[in-house]
């Protein structure tokens, strides 16, 4: 106690803003610590982590040595490029078909609703969130299964003579997966749209312009960082999503994080599921670089758009 | 079947809730006439002309462009092509793209519209720029490609809904000069709408004054200058002088009013006694070092000069006179032997009978 007595007095001179040469950095230095500690221990450090151990094989029991067996195997097992392949492409379509839907509710929220309509129907985008991932995807459990509501409801209308199951296929994968995904290209693709001057679009109109040319010529080019930055992230979490092809696809499910989690937890083969690691990343790095070139879109105009 | 005008308003009129931003408007705008709507920023100008475009549907009354009714007909289905205040030149696409959009929402195919922007561009003076990015051109050229973007269309009707309102007072100035010369090049009829009363004087051929939804009065810039018909089109149109006062006597349309300094001013309009305005313009107040020379004048003054506002050709000057109530502006003489004269020097004053519009209060 007498201690912090007296050094109170010690401990006021330093906090009077004197100008003191470099305090800017440290400023700045503090106020970015907390970022670059968790980029540093939580990000860049596991990887490199799991990089090395990618290149590691197994020689004989606990024995390792750098090598790209790891690699080679992926290559040589069909099961593993093809659900590689197949989660690449299921996660295109689903970024397509979500970016499809979410552009007219953009649309509306962005240039249509007003002032408390507009934020009523951003929170209500929103809302699902408040639960968590697993808990809505046994949602749509309960909605799809054999004894689930559509099902029972088909047979109340005399549309199915008995019970029919809507889980364990890829259409049920690709519900969940764009049901998750809407919220994050919707907000984007909003943003982007909000920024459209309206008396371009009118002029668009003035011109001789028809909806659909517009649309084509003028709505969707503005929008255009909007829409890659919304695809990028819907792209992403999906490249990455465990939780919902895992339960809505059952075992017809076969998603890439599937195997990583199978090589790490089930197989206890760390160097495996490393390399698998490694290789997504490399993947949804691919696509998206791909897709920014396809559109003419840089990194940096469609984070800000993010 | 050809129709005297081109545009034709009858009884338009636009609510809003209990709002009338347009009230009864009426006017027609013959072929090749370059027409102004000119009002103080929310009479309802920029309302009547959105619906003119095809973007508001008026509340009652008509809207006739070559003796075809346009209500009910989109936008895009006008023959009618607006220049945006914002100019509202489509960003995503370089000038020749600009200039061509409306060839190609036609249907005119691609040879066709190249070679018809290309004209275009020549013609105002771009030539050699469709490749640009229109966020490379200055504001002057940003305008001229606006105009191109609907003159390539070959409209029956320009709207310009205060295209000019951007541009720094130099490059306003010559866009005003610009503006007309392309309009009498193209034989294009404009409506143009500004609350900048030089624009409209400059470049129309009739001005329509607005105020409050209402046409106040339609006619050539001179007539409006000269002859205003309300007092509202006195004070906004052009400098001028205001004293109130009480009309005395009326007879023939010239007034007599008494200003609460007690000094009787005489002018010409009013048919009724009761409170009065009446309203001189600076160039028609004549100056005199001596009293003699403004004999003829029926208002004399003597008075001091209490400002003299230097603004080149547009100098003016203001004279405090114990008759006045407030100080009077004259224009600044700037030769002959009142020339360089200063604050605090006494001088003479008078305006003409004619000279002085006479209105009820």
């Amino acid at each position: 106690m007498s201690g912090a007595a007296v050094d109170l007095p010690l401990a006021a001179p330093t906090v009077v803003p004197t100008r003191v040469p470099g305090a800017g950095r440290l400023a700045l230095f503090l106020l970015l610590a907390p970022a670059l500690l968790w980029l540093g221990l939580l990000i860049v450090l596991p990887h490199v982590e799991i990089l090395i151990l990618s290149f590691s094989e197994r020689v004989a029991p606990r024995i390792y040595a750098p090598g790209f067996a790891n690699y080679l195997e992926f290559f040589t097992e069909p099961l593993y490029w093809r659900t590689f392949a197949r989660t690449a492409l299921m996660s295109i379509l689903v970024t397509a078909i979500t970016l499809v839907l979410a552009f007219p509710i953009a649309l509306y929220i962005a240039r249509v609703a007003q002032g408390r309509v507009k934020a009523m129907l951003l929170l209500l985008c929103l809302l699902p969130f408040w639960v968590s991932e697993l808990v809505r995807t046994l949602g749509w459990m309960i909605i799809l299964r054999e004894t689930g509501l559509l099902s029972y409801l088909l047979q109340a209308a005399g549309l199915a003579a008995g019970p029919v199951e809507f889980l364990y296929n890829d259409g049920a994968v690709v519900l969940g997966l764009v049901y998750g995904g809407l919220l994050f290209m919707i907000v984007p693709l909003a943003n982007a749209l909000e920024s459209l001057d309206p008396a371009v679009v009118e002029a668009g109109y003035d011109l001789g312009g028809s909806r659909w040319t517009v649309l084509r010529r003028i709505v969707i080019p503005h929008a255009m960082p909007g829409i890659v930055a919304g695809s990028i992230i819907v792209f992403m979490l999906t490249v990455g999503n465990f939780a919902t092809p895992v339960l809505l696809g059952g075992k017809n499910g076969l998603w890439f994080t599937e195997q990583i989690y199978a090589q790490f937890i089930t197989r206890f083969n760390w160097p495996q599921g490393a390399a698998f690691g490694m290789l997504l990343l490399v993947l949804s790095s691919a696509i998206v670089w791909a897709g920014l070139r396809l559109t003419g879109q840089s990194l940096g105009s469609t984070l800000r758009q993010a | 079947m050809t129709s005297p005008s081109d545009l034709d308003l009858v009884a338009v009129t636009k609510v809003f809730g209990s709002h009338r931003a347009v009230d009864a408007v009426s006017f027609g705008v013959a072929p090749g006439e370059f027409f102004s709507i000119l009002g103080p920023s929310g009479c309802g100008k920029t309302t009547l002309m959105r619906m003119i475009a095809g973007f508001e549907e008026p509340s009652s009354g008509d809207i006739r462009i070559r003796g075809q009714s346009m209500l009910g007909v989109p936008a895009n289905r006008r023959p009618v092509n607006m220049v945006f205040q914002s100019l509202a030149l489509f960003p995503m696409m370089n000038v020749g793209e600009n200039v061509a959009y409306g060839l190609l929402c036609r249907g005119v195919n691609r040879a066709d519209a190249q070679a018809r922007v290309n004209r275009m561009l020549e013609r105002v003076g771009l030539k050699g720029f469709a490749e640009r990015r229109v966020t490379a051109l200055s504001g002057g050229q940003r305008q001229r490609v606006a105009i191109a973007r609907c003159l390539v269309l070959e409209p029956t009707l320009v709207l310009l809904d205060e295209p000019l309102g951007a541009l720094d007072l130099k490059l306003r100035e010559h866009m005003k000069i610009e503006l007309k010369q392309l309009q009498s090049a193209f034989n294009t009829t404009f409506a143009y709408i500004t609350h900048d009363q030089s624009e409209a004087l400059v470049m129309s051929d009739r001005i329509a004054v607005m105020n409050a939804g209402r046409f106040e009065q339609v006619g050539s810039p001179r007539e409006l200058y000269h002859n205003p018909a309300t007092p509202f089109v006195a004070s906004f149109v052009g400098e001028t002088n205001r004293f109130a006062g009480k009309a005395l006597a009326c007879a023939g349309g010239e007034a007599a009013i008494r200003l609460p300094t007690g000094a009787v001013v005489q002018g010409r309009g009013l048919a009724r006694e009761g409170e009065a305005q009446c309203f001189v313009r600076p160039e028609a107040v004549a100056l005199a070092s001596d009293p003699a020379s403004l004999g003829a004048l029926p208002n004399r003054f003597a008075g001091r000069v209490s400002a003299v506002l230097f603004d080149g050709a547009a100098s003016s000057l203001l004279i405090e006179t114990p008759n006045l109530d407030r100080p009077i502006r004259a224009v600044l003489p700037q030769a002959g032997p009142l020339a360089g004269i200063a604050v605090g020097q006494p001088i003479h004053c008078g305006f003409a009978a004619e000279a002085t519009r006479v209105f009820p209060a």
